[in-house]
């Protein structure tokens, strides 16, 4: 291999080297390939998962055309879209609330507040079906009132993540700057609005991309507040793949994965691939 | 942080506004529930949809018997091992980002973060796919089979008997691995972010003077990327002795973790009582888990 080479490889680059290449390489193999047989295999002419038969689209029209898959998938982008909004104004609020306060039981607040990132799915999601059945939340309500369970239970774990990301952001704040806009007449608002926010945007956009993706995965929880009517797409896969595996789950899954590639190609699009990784 | 912290007497009306949403959210839909649940274990069935909270003990007694406890323990060991391997095939990648040309990094990074982004139940399908009597792991198996076969009739053996597809799905072996598919990137990005502010000149100082890449990588890089071990560990530990999906669908009959017996409880058993002791037994398993974390790390000063 040394002969192809240029360059000496220095001695840290370890990069450079052959067996940590490889290493590299097997590891992307193994987190894509099951992916990537998964959305090739979509477009498979064959009820079998392994022979190519030939390119088709028929499972998409099926899986289109699939009424329960389609409200599944139409609820869970709801309930998305709806916990990222409030997930946001919560979360920011609440970092907003921690960075600028001193208030008794401030440990207390903000120990409770990474409880829901740390207490396993399984037990907030046995919480929330406890409490709501114990409140009698009503459960025949109209669509999109009929979610209301399910997007609570999704803002109570997703508002926290925000507050994180919301608060590594405001650390860098120079709060002189809010000061000289409320010295030349900002009120509270204004100052809030004109000087914090521009600052913290970048945080907000991750933030709102965390809760969303969040949100949309959500199994576990969901699975314990939703009722009959209030199927989301990951429940409706999970009966799928529990009782008949199907090629429309493939088509299913393969929409969801391209939608999120292009969520997350849009985030880069907003804040540049390092900024991505840097809030992560 | 810049400037000083502002007492909430002074700014009673800016603190009203913005602390009573996130509070009030958090103490309703939150700490209710919760609380609700922490009531419910110590309580017992009364009727078909009647829990009479007696103040009974008898539901932690339960949890304590060998059945249960082995669960417990087994889901322990089964997200030690997780954990374990995610370390392994995660610190060389972390590695190779951190050393990776500037250009390379970030997207090197993205390739990590892509699948933790992609939803857990479709990653999960697709290895079922990938692992099932049909799919592409059995094939391989299958080729290598028969690349030994043949070798055999080559020495002038007989050939081994035709391949039969195995079970690779529905035992512990593919909870592991579904286990380590999902939490790999959970692991890689801690690693990364500490080896990304370890001072490389020490690496070089430690080959410069004489000592082996081995040596140099035992005794300098781990020593110093602690902090990201550390974090790497809980990360992926927590959410892996919690795990519901992946045991629930690539597990077997014996390969159930504590969640699935905690699901069970709410809705075949229908013991909810029961079904709560095992859930704050399995969050009072996380706090100790985490107060032996931060007593590491207060043990090795990390500054950040």
């Amino acid at each position: 291999m040394a002969l192809f080479r240029s360059t000496p490889i220095a001695p840290l680059e370890y990069t450079r080297k052959l067996w940590m290449r490889s290493w590299v390489g097997l590891t992307m193999l193994f987190l894509y390939a099951p992916l990537l047989v998964l959305m090739i295999f979509s477009f498979n002419d064959s009820k079998r998962n392994v022979v190519w038969k030939g390119f088709t689209l028929k499972y998409y029209e099926k899986a289109l055309n699939n009424d329960s898959l389609v409200e599944a998938l139409v609820n869970s982008l709801t309930i998305a879209f709806l916990a990222t909004v409030i997930s946001l104004i919560i979360g920011a609020l609440a970092a907003v609330m921690l960075w600028r306060f001193r208030f008794p039981f401030k440990g207390l607040v903000e120990g409770t507040m990474s409880l829901p990132i740390i207490v396993p799915e399984i037990c907030l999601g046995v919480a929330f079906l406890i409490f709501f059945a114990k409140v009698d939340w009503p459960t025949d309500l109209p669509w999109p009132l009929n979610l209301s369970a399910i997007t609570i239970a999704h803002i109570t774990f997703c508002f926290p993540f925000v507050a994180m990301v919301v608060r590594a952001r405001l650390a860098s704040f120079n709060k002189e700057e809010e000061e000289a806009a409320k010295d030349l007449g900002a009120t509270e608002w204004q100052a809030f609005r004109d000087v914090l926010l521009p600052h913290i945007k970048p945080g907000l956009v991750a933030g709102a991309l965390l809760a969303f993706t969040l949100s949309l995965d959500d199994f576990v929880i969901t699975f314990f507040t939703s009722g009959p009517d209030t199927i989301t797409f990951p429940v409706k896969v999970y009966s799928m793949v529990r009782f008949s595996v199907t090629p429309e789950v493939n088509a299913a899954s393969t929409i969801l994965i391209l939608l999120t590639v292009i969520l997350t190609f849009i985030a880069l699009k907003l804040q540049g691939v390092k900024g991505i990784a840097e809030t992560h | 942080m810049a400037g000083a912290l502002q007492d909430w007497k002074s700014q009673k009306k800016p603190f009203a506004a913005i602390a009573s949403v996130p509070i009030f959210w958090l103490a309703i839909f939150f700490v209710a529930p919760m609380a609700i649940v922490w009531l419910y274990s110590f309580g017992q069935n009364a009727g078909p949809a009647d829990i009479e909270i007696s103040g009974t003990l008898e539901n932690y007694k339960r949890a304590t018997e060998w059945l249960y406890l082995s669960i417990f323990l087994k889901s322990l060991a089964v997200a030690a091992l997780t954990t374990l391997i995610c370390l392994i095939i995660g610190f060389p990648v972390a590695m190779a980002i951190t050393f990776a040309a500037p250009k390379w990094r970030p997207w090197l990074l993205l390739g990590i973060m892509l699948p933790f982004w992609t939803n857990l139940l479709i990653r999960t399908y697709a290895l079922m796919a990938l692992m099932g009597t049909n799919g592409y792991m059995n094939k391989g198996l299958g080729g290598l089979w028969e690349g030994a076969s043949w070798l055999r009739t080559l020495v002038g053996m007989q050939p081994l008997e035709a391949w039969t597809p195995v079970q690779l799905l529905y035992n512990n072996f593919a909870v592991v691995l579904g286990l380590v598919y999902v939490h790999l990137p959970f692991m890689v990005l801690p690693l990364y972010s500490a080896l990304d502010r370890l001072d490389k000149s020490l690496i070089e100082a430690s080959l410069d003077l004489g000592a082996g890449h081995f040596k140099t990588f035992m005794q300098i890089v781990v020593p110093l990327a602690a902090p990201g071990i550390v974090a790497g560990v809980m990360i992926t530990l927590i959410p892996a002795l919690g795990a519901y999906l992946t045991p629930d669908l690539m597990g077997g009959t014996d390969s159930q973790m504590i969640a699935n017996v905690i699901e069970r409880q709410f809705k075949r058993a229908n013991d909810w009582p029961f079904g709560a002791a095992l859930s704050f037994l399995l969050i009072y398993a996380m706090f100790i888990l985490i107060a032996l974390q931060s007593m590491k790390t207060s043990k090795t000063k990390e500054v950040r």
